[in-house]
């Protein structure tokens, strides 16, 4: 689970920091702080499934369960299982 | 009466939330034809104001040339006022299929149909060419009538990092599977002023078949050797599948856009873009006003040279006062102040000095960004830009921020 939050956070800080200054951690809130915006949280799913070989059905990738490194996590894990 | 009290106290309450976060919009109202120096009342209700025009998109200054005028007038005696119908029933003049095969000429594309506005254009053309089985990938800084677009389209979307082609390919890579991909950047950035590696974006898009959309909106007239736009300047006339444009801005500033580029797509708007379906197009006199336009355009380049030789003394003439400004060679120059308030007041003090230049901050660009966005246009002669120079640099020196560095400025007044 450790090393699932570390490749989330490492993507999250890839595909969506332009500004080092801003710092993300497991618990950061993604979309309401505005780090991570609805549109972009396709990729982010998209990248979910190739790299775990997972499908997330769409009514379980809310803003909700995307709001943070941790709950992307948790959702993730309930798939690989 | 539905309109009970209590909901009008929920509309203040609202508005008043907004005035108290400073980003309450007020109109000025101009009371002169639009040029380079207009007629400004500001505050309402002052007398108007004489001053130096340093924000209109009107980039070629033919808003008010007496060419578009003469041709406007003549649009409407030969072709009345309204058509009082939507296209495919009774409101489609020849002009309007004239105009559309004399814009499909000027951008070097198969097929063009006209739109009430740019924003309707691009508000419109997702939702008829794409389903769910495809994908948009755009750039983060297109402009917002592109997103309510893509939010109206079934179609997944995704952004790239502005202008990185690296991510763009990832990108490209990640969505492969989809039916048909989608590229969607703007030609110039409005905010920014720069310009789109269209270049490098049509090589992309042919090794990953996808199609390229670009909105010229703010490149159409001028931008290239011959004013074609972007994919002129960047060497890729015909390469681009769809252009939107706007002949709100250098176009003759009044109203009116289309969508032009691959036939099949023009057909797929013209049986299921919902704006063209469902609203009248472009008044007669607006349409030949545009073809007067591209006409003159067609004809002479001396319009867009002047226009960037206007733009190159401009950045020379700030730089060397020593302003921040942000890179790029367009006719779109932000002058970066980076605090809101700094920006709202130096607005304010060129305005003083006869200087009419609108201050851009939070939301309309990035936190921390704030700046004094000024344009030029053909309609300026040296003496407007040197007059606007010499208040620019009285301004920047009542502020301290000459020959400052965007970490001194930021330190003096935060971001």
């Amino acid at each position: 689970m450790e090393n699932l939050k570390e490749v989330i956070l490492q993507y999250v800080i890839n595909e969506y920091l332009e500004d080092d200054s801003v710092e993300v951690t497991f618990e950061t809130p993604l979309l309401t702080k505005g780090i991570v915006d609805s549109f972009s949280m396709v990729s982010l799913k998209r990248f979910l499934e190739s790299k775990y070989e997972i499908q997330i059905p769409d009514d379980r990738a809310t803003p909700e369960a995307f709001d943070s490194v941790s709950k992307i996590a948790e959702l993730v894990d309930e798939f690989i299982d | 009466m539905a309109y009970s009290k209590n909901v009008r106290e929920a509309y203040q309450g609202t508005l008043a939330t907004i005035k108290d976060a400073g980003l309450f919009k007020q109109e000025r109202f101009i009371h002169s034809v639009q040029d380079a120096e207009i007629e400004v009342e500001f505050p309402a209700g002052a007398a108007p104001k004489r001053v130096i025009n340093m924000c209109a998109n009107n980039y070629l200054g033919l808003s008010s040339h007496p060419d578009v005028i003469k041709a406007a007038h003549e649009g409407l005696d030969s072709r009345g006022y309204g058509l009082s119908s939507v296209r495919f029933i009774c409101g489609t003049q020849d002009i309007h299929r004239e105009l559309e095969e004399k814009v499909s000429e000027f951008l070097g594309t198969e097929d063009t149909i006209l739109f009430p506005s740019c924003m309707d254009a691009n508000a419109g053309v997702f939702e008829a060419i794409l389903t769910a089985e495809d994908v948009m990938i755009s750039d983060r800084l297109v402009h917002a009538s592109i997103i309510d677009g893509m939010r109206l389209a079934p179609a997944i979307h995704d952004t790239f990092k502005h202008s990185n082609m690296l991510h763009l390919e990832q990108k490209l890579q990640l969505h492969s599977d989809k039916r048909i991909k989608v590229v969607i950047t703007d030609g110039v950035f409005s905010m920014d002023g720069d310009t789109a590696k269209l270049d490098e974006m049509v090589a992309l898009c042919e090794k990953y078949d996808a199609m390229l959309f670009v909105d010229e909106s703010h490149s159409s007239g001028f931008i290239g050797k011959t004013g074609r736009g972007t994919h002129e300047y960047c060497g890729v006339l015909g390469k681009i599948d769809i252009i939107t444009t706007t002949f709100g801005k250098a176009l003759g500033g009044a109203s009116g856009g289309c969508v032009s580029g691959r036939k099949e797509l023009v057909e797929m708007c013209r049986q299921k873009a919902r704006p063209y379906l469902f609203s009248n197009t472009i008044a007669p006199v607006v349409v030949s006003g545009v073809l007067s336009v591209l006409d003159t355009l067609s004809k002479s380049t001396e319009r867009r040279d002047k226009l960037e030789a206007n733009t190159a003394f401009w950045r020379k003439g700030l730089t060397e006062a020593g302003f921040v400004l942000k890179d790029g060679n367009t006719p779109i120059v932000p002058v970066m102040l980076f605090n809101a308030k700094l920006a709202q007041d130096f607005s304010r003090d060129l305005f003083d000095e006869g200087i009419y230049a609108i201050g851009f901050f939070f939301p309309v660009v990035p936190n921390g960004q704030a700046r004094i966005r000024t344009q030029i246009s053909a309609a300026h002669d040296i003496h407007h830009l040197e007059k606007a120079l010499t208040a620019f640099r009285k301004v920047g020196e009542k502020h301290g921020i000459l020959g400052k560095t965007k970490q001194e400025i930021i330190e003096k007044y935060g971001a």
